[in-house]
């Protein structure tokens, strides 16, 4: 008998973590001591009595307000015109065929447009309540006038290459804009830390956590993580995104990017007329959640820290969302063709608002209010787990468009990042074939990772990376901003004298 | 002051119809002729961001090809002919791109080839040649 148990006892012993030891869990248990210690050290957290304030979310936040004051509000101020430019009313005839305002516009928001519009809003209202929407919106309208002063310098400081494509973004306006203001050596010091530092954080915001969030709502229509047969195949589902990824950006197979690039669009106003029916279909609870967002945001109740932790959480996850500051979008932005950078960055305004404060703002009342109509509704589910049975509650099928819209809005994500990432890359290297290469199978083996990781790490890991982005970028634009405001002023007085005139609608 | 012709060419069978014909007006009443290629591109669709850099290297090549493939060896023929030629490569919407270059450069008709598309492919894509018509400031002769 003792020995029968003993057996058995040692047999439990033995089969439990072989059982659990999958391949996915070893690769998680291996990353996560990394993710702690890069996050450790990027979250420098200063102690605000309950809350913890992260160095670089104050960062972000000082600068965004900075810009946004500097500038004079540019942020409401150049709305109208945006739309004008968008719409073509300011585009000369003779430059047809050249890319559009509306074409730059168009990809930077696709490469933001991703899983964090989905998944990121539902955990940042599970971590900062129903006030982290509030904020969330706050940091889009702010950000708006960060996006503005850099889609100008990455417009004003692009370099046209011999071969006639255009090179543009931090790295390059950070150098040449340093150079200006007899600052050269620092210049190229900072311009090559923020290389860096996109190349590197394209492999977490641009990858990761995409490419995991994908896999979790696959994993979620296909049975749920008890029943679904992917559950603990996270590395299968990687795989394949990792040899789809591949194909395209080693592979050179464009069509698979055109085609996606064409959906997302259409995908986004899907997404948000569906999101705009929930939040309909639950209209006794819209006063409620809208009440909650206002009061949560003030008072913080239920949230670590009160209602300053519910704004850490909310200007954390909307910048992760909108990329406001970390400057990837001026790579898309300067590829446009006009005789005024301004131009481009009143149009960059329209990204956060885009972004943030209309498609956010649309998750977190479909979370919101499934909240106030059932406080459990989304039981143990985290991100777009969370945004996922919200939907369900009210439309039942909704899971698996929503599960097929994430993984195009992962896909286009990363298309665009691994395009940013190698921006960083060529800057460094230069452009050669073996060394792009290089870069672009790092990129696809980190798709697959993203898979096999938990959503923790990943966060964390992501967070710790963009943020490392932010940090040379938005230096560089303080130092920068006057020569953005001259070129401002210049351009809007020009306006006002008729100078520059519209061709169309006048 | 004599007359303008445009003709839109693209290098077609049709269009070279069109230019032909196009020529023997013009000798008649002595005429010039402007050859425009408009190359069919829209401000509102949508790029991968390497598309985007790429594109003003691809808007040369763009207007390189049809210069030396399709524009060149036309008004190469027409000038043989002894008529007085302009030739221009445009983008946008070919329609009212052709429309916008009549206005512009004042020409008094235009000369178009047709496709020769069945009923139902007209429908669905719509011809150039079709919509010219309803829109153009000048006469239109659609050659066949």
């Amino acid at each position: 008998m003792k020995r029968l148990l003993t057996s058995i006892f040692v047999f439990l012993a033995l089969s439990v973590p072989a059982q659990a030891a999958g391949f996915d869990e070893t690769i998680n248990t291996a990353t996560a001591p990394i993710a702690k210690f890069i996050g450790q050290i990027v979250f420098f957290k200063i102690p605000v009595g309950e809350a913890a304030l992260p160095l670089v979310v104050l960062w972000l936040v000082i600068g965004a307000v900075f810009f946004t004051f500097y500038m004079g509000f540019i942020n409401i101020r150049g709305f109208k015109h945006a739309i004008e430019l968008v719409r073509g009313d300011y585009a000369n005839p003779k430059d047809a065929g050249e890319v559009s305002h509306f074409q730059a516009l168009a990809t930077a928001v696709s490469g933001t447009v991703g899983i964090g519009n989905i998944g990121g809003v539902a955990v940042a209202v599970t971590v900062g309540g129903a006030g982290a929407t509030f904020w969330l919106i706050m940091a889009g309208f702010l950000g708006m006038s960060t996006k503005f002063v850099e889609c100008t310098l990455g417009v004003k400081y692009r370099t046209e290459n011999p071969d006639g494509s255009v090179s543009g973004g931090p790295m390059y306006y950070l150098d040449k804009g340093f150079a200006e203001r007899g600052m050269a050596g620092f210049g190229k010091f900072i311009g090559t830390f923020y290389a860096i530092g996109i190349f590197i954080g394209a492999l977490g915001i641009g990858n990761m956590f995409q490419s995991n969030q994908a896999f979790v709502q696959f994993v979620n229509v296909t049975g749920g993580e008890a029943g679904s047969w992917f559950a603990d195949k996270g590395w299968l589902f990687g795989l394949v995104m990792a040899v789809i990824v591949g194909s395209v950006i080693i592979g050179g197979i464009k069509s698979i990017a055109k085609v996606t690039e064409k959906i997302v669009p259409f995908m986004a106003i899907f997404y948000c007329i569906f999101a705009l029916m929930v939040i309909f279909m639950n209209f006794d609870a819209i006063p409620q959640a809208v009440s909650n967002i206002f009061s949560g945001a003030m008072t913080g109740e239920g949230v670590a820290g009160g209602a300053l932790g519910a704004l850490i959480i909310g200007f954390q996850r909307a910048v992760f969302s909108n990329e406001a500051g970390i400057g990837s979008a001026s790579i898309a932005h300067s590829a446009v063709r006009t005789n005024e950078p301004v131009t481009e960055g009143v149009v960059s305004l329209l990204e956060p608002f885009i972004d943030t404060i209309i498609i956010c703002t649309i998750t977190a009342m479909v979370i919101g209010t499934a909240q106030v109509a059932d406080p459990s509704f989304a039981g143990e589910a985290k991100g777009i787990a969370m945004t996922s049975a919200a939907f369900e509650r009210q439309i039942s099928w909704f899971p698996i468009p929503l599960a097929f819209a994430a993984m195009l809005f992962a896909f286009s994500t990363m298309i665009s990042w691994s395009y940013y990432g190698l921006k960083g890359w060529t800057y460094l290297f230069g452009e050669g074939q073996t060394m792009d290469r290089l870069y672009k199978l790092i990129f696809c083996i980190f798709v697959a990772l993203g898979c096999m990781v938990k959503l923790g790490p990943i966060l964390d890991i992501s967070d710790a990376l963009v943020f490392l982005i932010c940090v040379p970028n938005i230096l560089g634009l303080y130092f920068l901003a006057p020569i953005v405001k001259r070129e401002m002023d210049s351009y809007f007085a020009r306006i006002k004298s008729g100078e520059i005139k519209k061709y169309k609608h006048s | 002051m004599s007359n303008t012709y445009l003709v839109a060419v693209d290098g077609s069978a049709g269009s070279l119809r069109a230019a032909e014909y196009a020529a023997e007006r013009a000798k008649a009443s002595k005429s010039k002729i402007i050859l425009a290629y408009v190359i069919e591109w829209s401000p509102y669709s949508f790029h991968t961001p390497e598309e985007l850099a790429e594109r003003h290297k691809r808007r040369e090549e763009e207007i390189e090809r049809a210069q030396t493939t399709v524009l060149g060896p036309i008004s190469k023929s027409v000038k043989d002919a002894g008529l007085d030629v302009e030739v221009s490569v445009h983008h946008g919407n070919p329609s009212e791109t052709l429309a916008d270059i009549a206005q512009e450069k004042g020409a008094t008709q235009i000369f178009i080839g047709r496709k020769g598309e069945s009923r139902i492919s007209s429908l669905l894509f719509g011809s150039v040649a079709g919509s010219l018509v309803q829109t153009s400031p000048v006469p239109v002769t659609v050659v066949p």
